[in-house]
């Protein structure tokens, strides 16, 4: 017992001397580094230098690699494809790799495999911005380009990022949208997803903005709903809010979730095509409220132009033909031409319009 | 490897002097589950750096080590906590939690050297609540702490929401993916060597150690020997709660971001590796050494794999295949040893 006693005391001691230890080992380095204090900016931005030459021919044989969030995400496989179609135009080596589930720590992983095989182009959608900047960075000291489409990193962490739309694009189209449906007058809602979701909020900010616009005075938003980006609190929100408005013209939900919630709503209450819906969806899931007339028309961007763009943009800045700074020009296949905007963004164009004419040409 | 006293066997760190022919020592040291782990590990690496593009070379070597510091970390009180017969799978939440926190007291304005030492104090707070609940209310160690993997990383995002905090300084960040002089070993290695050691000492030569075994094979006969069965795991909680938390420091460091989600999934890797180290899945049975070889041989497995395109869910199989044959092969391999011996007796 006494022997028991003693090895569990020595155990303990030994236990103590290390958490001891850890403690100044930590405060060792001491001076205090606190946030502010000093700060870890004036990095170097790691932009593109060197020139650009426009009439550089597209170097065949590229490897290029599509690094999603994450694998199996149908968003992701539809973007990744049309990436494929503009490597395999231009001639290149076209590879999908990433994470199953989406973390920043497992897309490291990816990126280090990527850049030690010696890909050419990491077209990547970035879990975190942060996260993943370092090796990022590390892939480039070693030749690779980077382009991040749809989610960005910090701008020093690669050489352009391909954005499917700016936030006024959604508003102007959103605003624009439901004034089309509702006869440019009357009371409009929104149904958002959480309270704060950062895209969202922007989004509704601008919404807001351009409903001061002389042709939309008529208009009023009368209320933002949150439906948190749930199926049922959506669809319970949509139908709280004609409960509490029976004189609301139309509604705009800026999330997928949302505005097909919302649309299964409508499609089974007396509302149906009287209220208007508007929205940013998916045409397969709009598409049996297209039919019946519960939808008139939504917006969203195209997934496949977006990887489409970035492949031609990676082709671009490994063949020379961009550098990622502002103001170069280049074309990308069927979709046209482009110009790199501030930071190396490039922006895929205003949001694609679904309606009855032309939905079954999409599926995603 | 069947184990067939139910009293304190312990793997002998060192066989004893003289005792025995070299013949014996040799087929005694290859009935050795960990020795054909160190063995195939080097299979693994030999092949891989052979016949796999990019996998050989001091870049892939920081990288594969950098991706596994965490994984063995974790994997050190773990081994000790399996080998009492428990388990701990709230050590990536735990991760996630201190990850979290930390970013919010950096947001906070706290000194990080501060910070650093509160995050590990917490990390201990939260070994003590799986501790406290294991030992004191005698709870089965799965069900609790399958119980705190989701309520400590559903804190997580109570305490950080879906936001990162990442303005940390770059002097730390950049420490956190340092080498040592040229070489391609990373610093947080060297940490992660220190605490090994310091493991297999506490573990290996120490009566505690030795009373671990114990508690695996059989914890009432070990109450009985004079073992205080639950102070001793209540401890392993604690210091399996503590180092987690360290790995959260690391994590947050090298990935430069503070998140909730950080690590998530954590756990299987780290189970993967001590059980595929040779640690017997009920207890009693195991050496850090094996465990520390089935951190790398995994961690090369998934690097080698990878580099040679596999896909993620594939590479998930492999991990899930390992970590079943792990468990199984030694007890069929016992299975089949008593069944020879029965054989053996009936004829003889």
């Amino acid at each position: 017992m006494s022997l028991r006693n003693s090895a569990f005391r020595r155990s303990l001691r030994i236990g103590v001397i290390a958490t001891a230890l850890t403690a100044v080992l930590a405060t060792a380095a001491c001076g205090g580094t606190t946030r502010g204090g000093q700060d870890g900016a004036g990095d170097a931005t790691g932009q593109a230098t060197g020139q650009a030459d426009p009439n550089a021919p597209i170097k065949e044989g590229l490897k290029i690699a599509f690094l999603p969030k994450q694998v199996n995400n149908p968003y992701f496989t539809v973007s990744d494809n049309g990436g494929k179609t503009a490597v395999e135009e231009l001639k290149g080596e076209y590879k999908e790799v990433g994470p199953s589930e989406a973390n920043a720590s497992s897309q490291v992983s990816y990126i280090n495999t990527l850049s030690q095989q010696g890909t050419d182009v990491i077209v990547t959608s970035a879990n975190d911005p942060n996260a993943i900047c370092g090796a990022l960075n590390d892939a480039r000291k070693a030749g690779a380009k980077v382009v991040t489409f749809d989610s960005d990193t910090k701008p020093e962490c690669r050489d352009a990022f391909v954005n499917q739309v700016t936030a006024e694009g959604i508003a102007e189209n959103q605003v624009k949208l439901i004034s089309e449906q509702i006869g440019g007058a009357g009371k409009i809602a929104v149904l958002s997803a959480t309270p704060n979701a950062t895209n969202q909020n922007a989004w509704i900010e601008l919404m807001k903005k351009e409903l001061t616009k002389p042709e939309y005075s008529k208009i009023e938003l009368v209320t933002t709903a949150y439906g948190n980006d749930d199926d049922q609190k959506s669809f319970q929100e949509t139908q709280g809010l004609l409960r509490s408005y029976p004189d609301l013209k139309g509604i705009i939900s800026p999330t997928t979730v949302g505005v097909a919630a919302a649309a299964r709503y409508l499609s089974g209450s007396e509302f149906k095509g009287k209220v208007a819906l508007t929205g940013l969806g998916t045409p397969n899931q709009m598409r049996a409220f297209v039919k019946d007339g519960t939808v008139k028309a939504f917006a969203l961007w195209s997934p496949a132009d977006l990887g489409y763009l970035a492949a031609h943009v990676g082709a671009s800045l490994a063949s020379g033909r961009i550098t990622g700074a502002e103001g170069e020009k280049f074309t990308a296949g069927k979709l046209g031409d482009y110009t790199i905007g501030k930071d190396g963004t490039i922006v895929l164009g205003p949001p694609t319009v679904f309606d009855a004419s032309n939905i079954d040409q999409f599926d995603f | 490897m069947a184990h067939d006293t139910l009293y304190a066997h312990p793997e002998a760190p060192a066989p004893e002097p003289g005792a025995r022919r070299a013949g014996a020592l040799w087929r005694a040291l290859f009935t050795r589950w960990d020795t054909w782990v160190v063995i195939v590990l080097a299979v693994v690496v030999v092949g891989a750096g052979a016949s796999v593009d990019g996998f050989a070379g001091p870049r892939n070597t920081q990288f594969l080590l950098m991706d596994i510091v965490a994984i063995a970390l974790i994997a050190l009180p773990m081994t000790l906590i399996v080998i009492t017969g428990e388990i701990d799978l709230s050590v990536a939440s735990t991760l996630g939690l201190c990850s979290a926190v930390m970013g919010q007291l950096w947001v906070a304005g706290l000194p990080l050297e501060l910070i650093v030492v509160l995050v590990v104090v917490l990390g201990a707070v939260l070994g003590v609540v799986n501790g406290v609940f294991v030992t004191k209310f005698g709870l089965p160690s799965l069900a609790v702490t399958i119980g705190t993997l989701a309520a400590y990383r559903g804190l997580s995002f109570v305490v950080l929401g879906d936001q990162a905090v990442a303005d940390f300084p770059r002097q730390w960040t950049d420490a956190a993916s340092s080498t040592i002089g040229g070489s391609p070993v990373p610093w947080s290695v060297l940490i992660a060597v220190v605490l090994a050691v310091a493991f297999a000492v506490v573990l290996h030569w120490t009566p505690f150690g030795r009373s671990l075994y114990a508690m695996g094979n059989n914890a009432e006969a070990a109450t009985f020997a004079g073992v205080s069965v639950n102070r001793a795991k209540f401890w392993l909680f604690v210091a399996s709660g503590a180092v987690a938390g360290l790995a959260g420091v690391y994590w947050t460091l090298r990935y430069a971001s503070a998140r909730a989600d950080n690590g998530s999934g954590l756990e299987l890797a780290v189970v993967a590796a001590v059980l595929l180290g040779g640690v017997s899945i009920f207890g009693g049975r195991g050496t850090l050494l094996g465990v520390l070889a089935g951190v790398l041989l995994l961690g090369s497995l998934r690097n080698a794999l990878q580099l040679a395109d596999v896909p993620a869910d594939t590479l998930n199989v492999v991990t899930g295949a390992l970590l079943i044959t792990s468990v199984v092969v030694p007890n069929v391999v016992g299975m089949a040893r008593s069944w020879l011996r029965q054989r053996r007796h009936q004829r003889g």
